[in-house]
């Protein structure tokens, strides 16, 4: 049997969870959802692709734009460039995908070593050895008329 | 689950104080008419957590505050709600808080042993003012920079004290800035919370400490839960769909960035404040710090002394005639001060105020640019043609239309306008915008019967065109749409001696082509 005091007392309940279940629900969308992608910022020119020795990896330092939420800001970042031949060339972030440290090239054995935790990457940034937990991440390349253009990075 | 509970209340003793809370004795005589102070704790309780949400993602600089809120509005899922919220929940506090006083004061409430009970309350409402004045030139756009620098040179008005207000303020009597900002935004979130927090505690604590006021010689009582949590629950849940509906309704705009050397631009205080604003303009010359300051500033004073004016016995509400009037008086003139603050505001139309958001890429070009796109988009150049790399001079290229033109036919003057946007110079990046963007068909369209009927002959329209006649842009701040359509079908009716013809357009080439030139930004 519902008395008059359990009835309140359910609706309070009621009330009281809906307004704050639409509160919470409005907040983490906000938080959370990331935001919505502005026209990316294009492609950046990095290095002149004749000037790239065939089979070797060569870090490149170039300007990009970065949109950081409200702010579009030039920032300075560099790459790794495998130029594997005249008409392909792959680009690697230079962020380790263990923990972000900035790997190194090894000429001699011809792979990536991140001094942070060993991790070896081969030329095609596949993982040797080392803790990193997936391949080295890759820029989006195009060639045009030999200038390497590097565009979004993504995950391999 | 009992067994934690307990632990808890072990501890702490929350459990037996939310229980002692909750068993509080209200008259018996309460009910739906006592739920207002519930809804206006409600209220501020929304401000804060919409207002922490904001913060969230806000830039609180002059640089960078306008960037901000955009970011919120345009690419945060909910943002564009929470904002809204924010903006309506200040009104609704307001609302609230003022029919809150207005009952309390009907009733005699006030009276002892409850006179700080009111004076608090006083306090409080003050408080909720003091946010809606600071929030005001958070988001940086026109209306808050221009709305705030009216403010600051008010304060400035203050005998003696003026100049120190304003120093305060964080303005040395110029065009505010930088610190102004500041200020605002530390009052806002860091000064005025603490403080509002405190009084709200310090309120309850003083309604608990007198309890309710009952009716005269009401002795009988009753218990606040659940019975009376239950109506201030409803009508708390009411307050909140109705702030929620308004905030997915009616959006609240941004306005262009703020800009000190727009000198176009009428700044007009929140509703709230509009009384004062009208106020002001009944009393020129040196009888200005009257309605400045001296009259508001009585009107506060007289608020905090409403207890110790009346200190007759407490009586029955239909036995307070007085009370009534004096509140009539106080809603009346508040109201006609209101309405005729109102109903003074200039051209405000649908345009005016469309105009007032950021402008678009389709909206700086001239007709004729505008109207070269559109027929570009018309024909499909597009689809072969990329419009970016066209190096041909104008004549190949009206020669080339005129056998290529995939169906769509147009006079010489309208494929040299194509031509010449086309040839030769590379398009600017607001002509790619537009290309590439959503331009709305209306536009092409208006722009095009612009083009077509030279108006440029006699208008000027973004730098474009022969100044002869009035110029176009920012059209829709000096006149709304059926004036001017009426000026297309007769113009010598409204500008007397005017040397424009009559235009008889086709009716969509007429509401397409005054739709257009209405959006064209000062």
């Amino acid at each position: 049997m519902t008395t008059r005091r359990s009835f309140s007392e359910t609706m309070i309940h009621v009330f009281g969870g809906l307004i704050t279940a639409a509160m919470a629900g409005l907040s983490g969308v906000y938080l959370m959802v990331p935001a919505r992608k502005r026209k990316g910022a294009g492609w950046v020119e990095a290095a002149d692709a004749s000037k790239l020795k065939t089979g070797a990896a060569e870090e490149v330092v170039f300007e990009r734009t970065r949109i950081d939420g409200w702010r579009i800001t030039k920032e300075k970042t560099s790459a790794w460039i495998v130029k594997k031949s005249e008409q392909e060339v792959i680009a690697f972030s230079s962020a380790c995908t263990h923990l972000g440290c900035a790997y190194r090239y090894d000429a001699a054995a011809k792979n990536f070593v991140c001094p942070c935790h060993i991790s070896q990457f081969s030329m095609e940034g596949q993982v040797l050895s080392g803790p990193a937990p997936r391949a080295l991440d890759r820029y989006d390349v195009k060639l045009d008329k030999g200038r390497v253009l590097l565009g979004e990075i993504r995950q391999a | 689950m009992n067994a934690i509970l307990n632990w808890i209340e072990e501890r702490t003793g929350i459990g037996s104080l939310v229980q002692h809370f909750l068993n509080e004795d209200i008259p018996a005589s309460s009910g739906w008419k006592h739920v207002l102070g519930s809804v206006a704790l409600f209220a501020f309780l929304i401000q804060a957590t919409t207002g922490v949400l904001l913060a969230l993602n806000y830039a609180p600089t002059v640089g960078e505050a306008y960037a901000s809120i955009k970011y919120i509005l345009t690419e945060l899922t909910g943002g564009s709600i929470i904002r809204s919220v924010h903006h309506w929940g200040a009104s609704m506090m307001i609302i609230v808080v003022v029919l809150h006083m207005a009952q309390v004061f009907i009733w005699g409430a006030y009276k002892k042993p409850r006179e700080v009970t009111w004076m608090v309350g006083v306090l409080l409402l003050l408080l909720t003012l003091a946010y809606g004045l600071t929030g005001y030139l958070l988001p940086w756009d026109n209306r808050a920079y221009w709305g705030t620098v009216v403010t600051v040179q008010i304060a400035g008005l203050a005998p003696v004290a003026g100049e120190y207000i304003q120093r305060l303020l964080g303005s040395d009597g110029g065009p505010i800035g930088a610190v102004t900002f500041s200020r605002f935004y530390a009052a806002h979130v860091l000064i005025l919370p603490p403080i509002t927090a405190l009084m709200i505690v310090f309120h309850l604590y003083l309604v608990r400490r007198h309890g309710v006021a009952p009716k005269p010689h009401e002795t009988a009582t009753k218990k606040f839960y659940p019975s009376q949590v239950y109506k201030d629950t409803v009508a708390i849940f009411i307050a909140f769909s109705i702030l929620l509906a308004l905030a997915i309704i009616a959006r609240v705009p941004l306005g262009r960035m703020a800009d000190p050397t727009d000198t176009t631009y009428t700044p007009r205080p929140e509703w709230y404040f509009l009384f004062l604003f009208q106020l002001l303009k009944l009393f020129e010359g040196p009888l200005e710090l009257l309605g400045t300051l001296v009259l508001p500033n009585l009107a506060i004073v007289a608020l905090f002394a409403v207890p110790f004016i009346d200190r007759s016995k407490v009586v029955a509400v239909g036995k307070r005639g007085m009370a009534m009037a004096v509140l009539a008086m106080a809603g009346l003139v508040w109201g006609s001060l209101t309405f005729f603050a109102v109903k003074s505001t200039p051209i405000d139309n649908e345009f005016a105020k469309a105009l007032d958001a950021p402008t678009e890429s389709w909206q700086l070009l001239p007709a004729d640019e505008l109207a070269a796109i559109g027929y570009f988009q018309a024909a499909k150049c597009g689809t072969c043609h990329d419009p970016k790399k066209t190096l041909k001079d104008d004549e190949w290229l009206m020669d080339h239309f005129k056998t290529n033109s995939g169906g769509l036919s147009l006079k010489d003057g309208q494929w040299k306008v194509l031509g010449k946007l086309h040839s030769g110079s590379r398009l600017s990046d607001v002509h790619k915008d537009v290309l590439t963007g959503s331009t709305p068909a209306h536009a092409f369209a208006g722009a095009a019967v612009y083009q077509v009927n030279q108006c440029s002959a006699c208008h000027q329209l973004k730098g474009i065109g022969n100044k002869i006649g009035p110029v176009i842009d920012g059209l829709a701040f000096r006149r709304d749409k059926p004036w001017v359509l009426e000026h297309f079908n007769n113009p010598q009716k409204l500008s007397p001696g005017t040397t424009m013809p009559p235009y008889k357009l086709k009716p969509e080439d007429l509401e397409n082509l005054t739709h257009y030139i209405m959006m064209v930004p000062r």
